[in-house]
């Protein structure tokens, strides 16, 4: 997706760009989420500041390209507290969250009732995101690509980077590839927007890059008629978000899609590329959606599936240009929020690559900033 | 959570009670090991032997066969257990063996195992074409199970089509029921068969077997036509009539051989799908069958890939029954030593062996003899439905490929959604990759079918069953938010 958002903006910005997928389109951490674009989970701080950017270019992007072809919806989410010490806290993040910019509106157990008719009782209060959306993710990747395609780009599925090519200064001019009829691909930048696979690829251009894999199940139930109607979380769902555990992390994310389905996360491991289907993640993952949506208990699950997000130790994604390898800029490492994020770092790259000043400042997102932190 | 043991986990776990797992389970238990077989059904017999309480056989090939089986069954009943109506909705690994999880009477049930046989079987493989989704068009698998499972003959007036030795049997099945069977349309050329003569004089009772049916249709006069296809079926709700059509060696419809044929019902099959989820669930490697599908990849001693898994019948390549019982046998010779049960008689082994080679070349000289040739894919037209649960076109499927670059069919999947429906593209799933392949002028590799074929839940599953398996869950209200483990939920981290 983000790979996709960089080759929709460089060519709307007049570039000339040349896709290569190791895979299929969209067919990795891509094809493994929900399609999210919230600002509910942020808090101030640079990343709300990406956020809020995406949200609204996102909004650009589904207008021109047409909402109904990216599955596109301004649903909403719904975050809910079980007691009362979580509603607290909830209303402490949605004051401070409202001073950044977001809309939050908090809402009383009766006001949560009426916006989720087939929520638990057991609510303590809410908070409403009206700017929260989703896209389809495998679909938006694909539209924006097509898009690109319309604008002069080469898209190489299938075709795996290999190494870089190097001038006599050491800057990246190109990249080589496994492909036979596009062994080498002269650029006068690459941009490295691999994802869960980022660190990789910046590693054969020998510059370190911490990204790590934070492994993901989601569960799809049978077709409903519409039983949820927003996008539900827990409080906790933050806190997760945020954490910098290796352990087990679970918290309550529900929402319906067009097609139907219920899907329902969120699980959180650091378990390397470990792609085994652990029961007992989808046993907690199928309880704590019970709880809050006590109906689901008698709905089937069709089945599950699993993503590796893309994760860096701050929680940051790495945007921008590479002072330890010129020509080679990063965009990945947006953990969980990449589709949300991608809008704005597809803009800020061709910003960066333009020479037009970003509309912002890009040093939270700066690749050499793990090695300045390492003593 | 329950867990259905006897005294301690089981040796074996067999997975499916058709010929295959039905013969893996008596012979593992005539050896010594402790065995439980899991199966959906209500009685032993699978598909194959599907038969009413009190069934005398008539209508049954091998029945002798089963009969010894059965007889087998009770005889070992102190460490064979069969365990009727548990649906297996997933196997893991666990540190000293195998947990397979089933649904039974809306419950989890878990049967822990050292080794497991999986004898899953196969389903009809699906062509779509325009008005398969009509009511009154069966699968060929589902007309018979009707049949042998309920006594209920499908329908008056039958037509019945597809590819492969399957059909006779079928229609046969429902002559002899009483249905007037207007004709069995074979859009092959099995003439092809009798060029290898060899295979063919080694397993002669399969023959006659195949005899056996023409000549019951015979006497119905029930026409068998080859090179003749059912390439769309008519109705408003539901099947009046189908159109036949003459179709070359690569089953392109000769212009002009297009001719209506009234009829109530349609059962169509294009040879078998294997069951192979819980082999994948496992990480068993899968390969590409002669006949297209894929299959669990079992070596000499009918072991998968994993260790401990054992595989037989159809789910390591589509065969027939007595292929099956074969394969049953020496994946419980085999495993029973495994777990420490007797030693396997060489001479057995040798001897079920040779039979084995036999039965393959056999079912080999099927499959190449009723191949599925790509000319099917001129009978769509855009508006023909390819995934019936979730409404996908032709057009769609085509869209996804030219409009949006889709390459493979799990990018298409992704985009337009075939096989994402109730039946996770047991039925679309062949066809969809089929589909694409062909609009990128290629065969569907055994890979593309792998991405259409992976399923860790093998089949829907309440989720309040799942979640009562959760240590965490609160047996006493059932409901409320559970608070997350570990987390300080007053407190929103800093970053």
């Amino acid at each position: 997706m983000v790979g996709a958002a960089c080759a929709y903006h460089c060519t709307s910005a007049g570039l000339r760009v040349t896709v290569v997928e190791r895979g299929a389109i969209g067919g990795a951490t891509t094809a493994a989420c929900e399609g999210n674009i919230l600002l509910s989970d942020k808090e101030p701080g640079a990343e709300l500041e990406l956020a809020l950017l995406s949200s609204r270019l996102w909004a650009r992007t589904a207008q021109a390209l047409g909402a109904e072809r990216l599955e596109y919806q301004e649903k909403g989410g719904v975050m809910v507290a079980a007691s009362p010490a979580t509603a607290d806290g909830l209303r402490k993040l949605t004051a401070v969250q409202r001073a950044a910019g977001i809309d939050a509106v908090d809402v009383s157990r009766d006001e949560v009732t009426g916006l989720e008719p087939n929520i638990t009782p057991e609510v303590a209060a809410g908070a409403y995101y009206p700017q929260d959306c989703q896209v389809q993710p495998v679909l938006a990747t694909a539209r924006l690509l097509r898009h690109a395609r319309e604008h002069g780009a080469t898209v190489l599925p299938g075709t795996a980077v290999t190494g870089f090519v190097r001038d006599s200064r050491g800057a990246v001019t190109g990249v080589r590839t496994d492909s036979a009829t596009a062994p080498l691909i002269p650029a006068g930048r690459v941009v490295n927007a691999a994802g869960t696979w980022g660190g990789e690829l910046a590693g054969l251009a020998g510059v370190p890059l911490p990204i790590l894999p934070r492994k993901g199940f989601i569960l799809v139930t049978e077709p409903l008629p519409r039983v949820v109607r927003h996008k539900v979380y827990t409080a906790e769902y933050v806190a997760n978000v945020a954490s910098g555990d290796a352990g087990l992390q679970t918290s309550v994310v529900v929402e319906g899609t067009r097609a139907g389905t219920v899907l329902i996360g969120a699980s959180r491991e650091r378990v390397g590329f470990d792609r085994s289907v652990s029961l007992p993640v989808l046993r907690r993952l199928a309880a704590q959606a019970i709880g809050v949506f006590p109906f689901l208990a008698e709905v089937a699950l069709l089945r599950s599936y699993l993503g590796f997000r893309p994760y860096c130790p701050d929680h940051l994604p790495v945007i921008g240009a590479d002072p330890r390898a010129p020509g080679l800029l990063h965009a990945c490492g947006h953990e969980g929020a990449g589709i949300g994020l991608s809008a704005a770092t597809g803009h800020l790259i061709a910003q960066v690559i333009t020479g037009a000043a970003p509309d912002l400042d890009l040093a939270p997102f700066r690749p050499e900033r793990f090695e300045e932190t390492t003593v | 959570m329950t867990t259905s043991r006897a005294d301690g986990p089981y040796d074996l776990a067999v997975l499916g009670a058709g010929p295959a797992g039905l013969a893996a389970a008596v012979t593992a238990a005539a050896a010594g090991a402790r065995v439980a077989l899991v199966d959906a059904g209500p009685r032993v017999g699978g598909q194959y032997w599907r038969h009413r309480p009190g069934d005398t056989g008539a209508a049954h090939h091998g029945w002798a066969a089963f009969q010894r089986l059965r007889h087998g069954l009770a005889a070992h009943a102190g460490r064979l257990h069969h365990l009727p109506g548990h649906a297996v909705w997933h196997t893991g690994r666990t540190a000293g063996g195998f947990r397979t999880h089933t649904l039974h009477d809306g419950t989890e049930q878990v049967v822990e195992s050292t080794a497991v046989v999986v004898a899953t079987d196969a389903y009809d493989r699906q062509l779509p074409f325009p008005g398969w989704t009509l009511p009154g068009v069966f699968t060929a698998g589902g007309a018979q199970a009707l049949l042998k499972g309920h006594g209920v003959v499908a329908g008056r007036r039958i037509a019945v089509a597809g590819t492969g030795p399957f059909l006779p049997a079928v229609a046969a099945g429902l002559a002899e029921a009483g249905a007037r069977v207007v004709g069995v349309f074979e859009a092959g050329l099995p003439a092809s068969f009798v060029r290898q003569p060899l295979t063919v004089a080694a397993n002669p009772a399969k023959l006659a077997e195949g005899a056996g049916f023409l000549r019951t249709l015979l006497r119905h006069r029930v026409p068998y036509r080859t090179r003749t296809a059912v390439v769309a079926a008519h109705g408003e709700d539901e099947v009046t009539g189908v159109t036949v059509a003459r179709v070359d060696a690569r089953w392109r419809v000769v212009p002009g051989s297009e001719r209506r044929l009234d009829c109530d019902t349609l059962a169509v099959g294009y040879g078998f799908t294997p069951q192979i989820e819980i082999p994948l669930q496992l990480g068993c490697a899968t390969r590409r069958d002669i006949d297209g599908s894929l299959v669990a990849t079992a070596d000499a001693r009918q072991r998968g890939s994993a260790p401990g898994v054992y595989l037989a019948g159809e789910v390591c390549g589509v065969g027939g029954a007595a292929l099956s019982l074969t394969e049953g046998e020496l994946a419980g010779l085999h495993a029973a030593q495994a777990v420490g049960a007797a030693v396997a008689d060489p001479a057995v082994v040798r001897r079920l062996v040779r039979r084995r080679t036999a039965q393959r070349q056999f079912a080999a000289a099927l499959h190449r003899a009723f191949p599925v040739r790509p000319g099917w894919l001129g009978w769509l037209r855009p508006e023909t439905v390819v995934c019936r649960c979730e409404e996908v076109t032709v057009r769609t499927v085509t869209e996804a490929v030219t409009e949006l670059g889709a390459t493979d069919p799990r990018t298409v999947k992704l985009y337009a959604r075939p096989g994402m429906g109730l039946c996770q593209g047991r039925v679309c799933g062949y066809a969809t990759a089929c589909l694409v392949a062909a609009r990128s002028g290629r065969e569907a590799t055994a890979e593309e079918l792998r991405g259409m074929a992976g399923r860790p839940i093998a089949q829907p599953l309440p989720l309040g069953i799942l979640a009562a398996g959760d240590p965490g869950a609160d047996p006493e209200s059932g409901s409320g938010i559970v608070p997350d483990a570990g987390t300080d939920e007053s407190s929103m981290p800093a970053r």
